[in-house]
């Protein structure tokens, strides 16, 4: 790249003047990566607010109501956050495998594999004796298995053949929802199934197994999970950061070459990546089965997975902003009940809003022309020399 | 040869923690060869960036036929008449030459792409300067040189009367430089100016009108071929003396650190590219390979460093089978390896410095402790080996990418040397550095054989492989074509050698063959 750094279209040199302020703030704090998203954010919600408008409601009417929902009381507060919780996990599924340059799609088939094996081993009669101590590690290790294990299959693949893990994960997400909703089906032989429950799903979790809620009065219930998720993302955030492990995964991913140069042997990051992430899947899916259910119902992790891919691309990868962008996507899905009910807009604006917001921050272009926000030093290098070696 | 066609004046442009240009003042002439000489990070492909629109200075004037311009992009430079070769091309392989070269600006026939009045002016534009390429050729497939050729071609198709080279002879073999200069020559005799960036001096001196010299960030000074010499040059680039001869007591060869026995590799298309080669080299020694590029050498390294697999045959590192062995279980044995593509195995662009400069020693004391990357260790011996080996850089924060090209060799030499190897493959160690880094590097490395260390060099540079090895072998078409002791090998021998004849014919008719040398 010696000569041909040559920085694209947008080049740093043509920022306007405008944004100054912004400019000097960005200098002080390194705001950069939080302002295109927040940027985004406010696009989207305008945009939304036009939509809302031409159905004939007050937008101003129907985002109060969608604030209110979403932090109207110290419930709905909570509510919201006990909502986002296993976005969190979802969205650190993606991150983790990003960072090793693996797009791993498949959140939703290691939650629902996480999620079963959580429920499975909570309902194994000897658990039901068990202290909480034990029987809550126990539970949560599965789930982290389950979903591993489910996502070091795709690794595994991609190292011993070079399958691309899009492609793997994808039909790995299909076996996993069919095969986890026989299991929890099945009457014939009833395999995990509830009989005396007319909905699928496994019988409940073992009372020691659950692990304790804050607050019983929000809806859904706040609990100890979302303690584990925020230390599963600083752990992330230390591994990746901090550790010699980290340093292979981003080797890997900056430059696969480099990495077999150094001595690091990329299919073995490749499947421990793979499997860590789906880990993460796994702990989102077995915070929910024994904090908030106590059973495990597939249907409750639907598109749980493709969220968690949103959220991540809001926090570009990063373990601890994903804890705040998680928490924003579950509060607005936590909030939209109230406004469809109270200024009859339909719940879907907000996922219009939400896929807005993710369709301006991958076309992150549109959102700094328009505020004018200038592009990061590191990422134009990353970029231009992208392009160059391709 | 009396008209300015391009007046650059008073120019600055600085990058975070760098002035890469300082009130730089430059006039390129009508007709002229006009090289742009200067150290690693001397700021000459900056300067040439914003002559081509690529970065905006913060200061100063560019003036096209006494004309003052300011270009936004590179479409209007091109607008001007400025053409630009980067060292690294920027062609796409799977296009062919025709669909490449007028990318940007096709010519339409209606609505469909007139690629028929494109080839005719690629095989005009061909007759004319002796660019002769294939417009139907894919690009993928064409060797360096050719690249080369079709770059300069978009350029002229683009109507270019200025000519920006950015070390393009950096990537050539000894006789796609001489081709090269003889389409230069016919570029100037049709009335173009061309500005040409190298490290080579004796390229220089051989074709240059004028020369000017840029050491960090400013022009120091202009010179004439006519009475210049290498050394006046060198010195004038580094800005003292320098000597510009490696000193070298006879080797003292100890036991055999490394035998490779009838070794069979594969290139990345499956066909075979080393085909049985046998070789020794022992500790305190340097054995070089010469030979024209993609005969086999790349392949070697890389089967030697355990990154490439091996079909056949045997490899003995320090009295160990390493044939099967990882990077990593090579590395461990104490074999250091400077790889020859330093974008795709040597650095981490998207690193700072300090991560590139301990890349293969990450997990070992005291870099880490209990699996935690230890910060302060790591940036210790970051700041000791930019200052050993004088690497140029505001701070070992920066990103490696945007270090100069020569500075990021400095950072993979220094990691690698840093090491204490019992044995070092190094390829291609100099390309793209200034004669000053050059001679520091031949030095360490003619320190590292005097300590004991086994030395297995490859290089394209026939002059780096005649002043550093004690025995040379020359490889063709994946064989090692013959070895002769560096005492007695003529630039003609290892020319004959290299082209594919036998050590029989380089000793009978060696004076009259013209062989690869300039
Ligand atoms: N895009 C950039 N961002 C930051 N610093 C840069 C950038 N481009 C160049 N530099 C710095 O500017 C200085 C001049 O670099 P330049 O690439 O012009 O050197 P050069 O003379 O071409 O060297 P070489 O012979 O090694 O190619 C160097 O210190 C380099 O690190
Ligand atoms: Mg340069």
């Amino acid at each position: 790249m010696t000569n041909g750094a040559a920085p694209n279209g947008a080049a740093p040199n043509g920022a306007a003047p405008n944004g100054a302020a912004s400019k000097k703030i960005t200098r002080a704090f390194s705001l950069q990566p939080i302002l295109v998203p927040f940027y985004a954010l406010i696009l989207a919600v305008l945009v939304g607010g036009v939509l809302i408008a031409i159905v004939g409601v007050n937008p101003f009417t129907a985002y109060g109501y969608l604030l209110k929902g979403m932090f109207g009381s110290p419930d709905r507060i909570a509510g919201s956050i006990a909502r986002s919780v296993p976005f969190i996990g979802s969205a650190l599924a993606l991150a983790v495998a990003f960072r090793a340059g693996l797009f791993n799609i498949g959140a939703e088939g290691q939650l629902l594999l996480g999620g079963v094996s959580a429920a499975w081993v909570g309902t194994w009669a000897w658990m039901a004796d068990m202290p909480a101590i034990i029987a809550i590690p126990i539970v949560i290790l599965a789930g982290m298995l389950g979903g591993g294990i489910w996502g070091a299959i795709p690794g595994l693949l991609r190292a011993k053949t070079g399958a691309h893990e899009v492609i793997t994960t994808i039909m790995l997400n299909s076996i996993g929802l069919f095969g986890v909703r026989w299991l929890v089906s099945s009457q014939k032989p009833v395999v995990l199934r509830d009989i005396e429950s007319t909905a699928p799903r496994t019988r409940p979790i073992a009372e020691g197994a659950r692990l304790p809620t804050f607050l019983d009065s929000s809806q859904p219930n706040l609990h100890l999970g979302l303690v584990l998720l925020v230390l599963a993302a600083i752990a992330m955030a230390l591994l990746l950061d901090r550790t010699s492990f980290g340093f292979e995964v981003n080797t890997v991913g900056l430059n696969p070459g480099a990495a077999k140069y150094a001595g690091i042997s990329v299919n073995k990051t490749i499947v421990l990546v793979m499997a860590l992430s789906g880990a993460m899947a796994g702990l989102a899916a077995a915070s929910e089965v024994s904090g908030t259910s106590g059973t495990f119902q597939p249907g409750t992790f639907a598109g749980m997975g493709f969220d968690g891919i949103a959220i991540a691309l809001l926090a570009r990868a990063k373990p601890i902003p994903i804890i705040f962008s998680a928490i924003m996507w579950g509060s607005m899905l936590s909030g939209a009940p109230l406004m469809q009910q109270e200024a009859d807009v339909s719940i879907d604006v907000v996922r219009i809003i939400q896929a807005l917001v993710l369709l301006l921050v991958a076309a992150d272009a549109i959102v700094r022309y328009i505020f004018r926000v200038k592009v990061e030093t590191g990422n134009e290098f990353a970029a231009s020399s992208t392009v160059e070696a391709s | 040869m009396t008209t300015p066609v391009l007046e650059v004046r008073n120019i600055r442009k600085t990058f975070p923690g760098v002035v890469a240009n300082d009130a730089v003042d430059f006039t390129l002439m009508k007709g002229e060869i006009h090289c742009l000489l200067g150290e690693n990070g001397a700021g000459k492909s900056t300067l040439m960036n914003i002559v081509f629109g690529l970065y905006q200075p913060d200061n100063g004037t560019i003036e096209v036929d006494g004309e003052e311009v300011s270009f936004e992009n590179s479409r209007d430079a091109i607008a001007a008449g400025i053409g630009m070769v980067h060292q690294h091309f920027q062609l796409i392989p799977v296009f062919t030459v025709a669909e490449n070269v007028i990318l940007g600006s096709e010519t339409t026939k209606g609505k469909l792409l007139d690629l028929d009045a494109a080839r005719s002016i690629i095989l005009d534009l061909g007759k004319r300067y002796g660019l002769h390429v294939d417009p139907d050729a894919k690009v993928g497939d064409l060797s360096v040189g050719e690249q080369q050729r079709v770059e300069l071609i978009k350029a002229l198709y683009r109507e270019a009367d200025i000519l920006i080279l950015d070390e393009p002879t950096a990537v050539l073999t000894p006789g796609e430089v001489d081709d090269f200069f003889e389409v230069v020559q016919s570029l100037v005799q049709q009335g173009k100016s061309i500005i040409f960036i190298t490290h080579k001096l004796r390229e220089v001196l051989a074709v240059a009108d004028k020369i000017t010299v840029m050491r960090s960030g400013t022009v120091v000074g202009t010179a004439e071929p006519s009475t210049s010499t290498q050394q006046s040059l060198a010195n004038l680039m580094v800005g003292h003396d320098v000597t510009l001869q490696v000193d070298k007591t006879p080797a003292e060869p100890g036991e055999t650190a490394l035998v490779v026995s009838h070794l069979q590799v594969s290139d990345t298309r499956g066909l075979p590219a080393v085909a049985g080669i046998d070789l020794e080299v022992r500790a305190g020694e340097i054995f070089g390979i010469a030979g024209v590029q993609g005969n086999g050498q790349r392949e070697l390294v890389e089967a030697l460093a355990g990154m490439h697999k091996i079909d056949g045959g045997r490899v003995q590192m320090l009295g160990v089978d390493v044939t099967s062995m990882s990077p990593r279980q090579i590395s461990e044995l104490g074999v250091a390896h400077i790889p020859e593509d330093r974008e795709k195995h040597g650095v981490v662009g998207e690193y700072p410095i300090y991560d590139n400069l301990v890349l293969n020693r990450y997990f070992k004391a005291p870099f880490v402790k209990r699996g935690v990357r230890q910060m302060g260790a790591i940036r210790a011996e970051a700041e000791r080996l930019i200052q050993m080996f004088d690497v140029r850089t505001p701070s070992m924060d920066t990103l490696t990418s945007s270090l100069s090209g020569g500075n990021r060799q400095k950072t993979i030499i220094a990691r690698e040397l840093s090491q204490d190897p019992k044995l070092m493959l190094v390829a291609q160690p100099t390309r793209g550095l200034d004669v000053g880094s050059i001679q520091f590097i031949h030095e360490q490395i003619i320190a590292l054989r005097d300590s004991g260390v086994a030395v297995l060099l490859v290089s394209a540079e026939l002059d780096e492989i005649m002043s550093l090895s004690d025995r040379v072998g020359v490889m063709y078409q994946g064989k090692m074509v013959g070895v002769v002791e560096a005492a007695g090998a003529t630039r003609e021998t290892l020319g004959i050698l290299m082209a594919g004849g036998t050590i029989d014919e380089a000793r009978t008719d060696g004076s009259e063959h013209r062989g690869s040398s300039r």
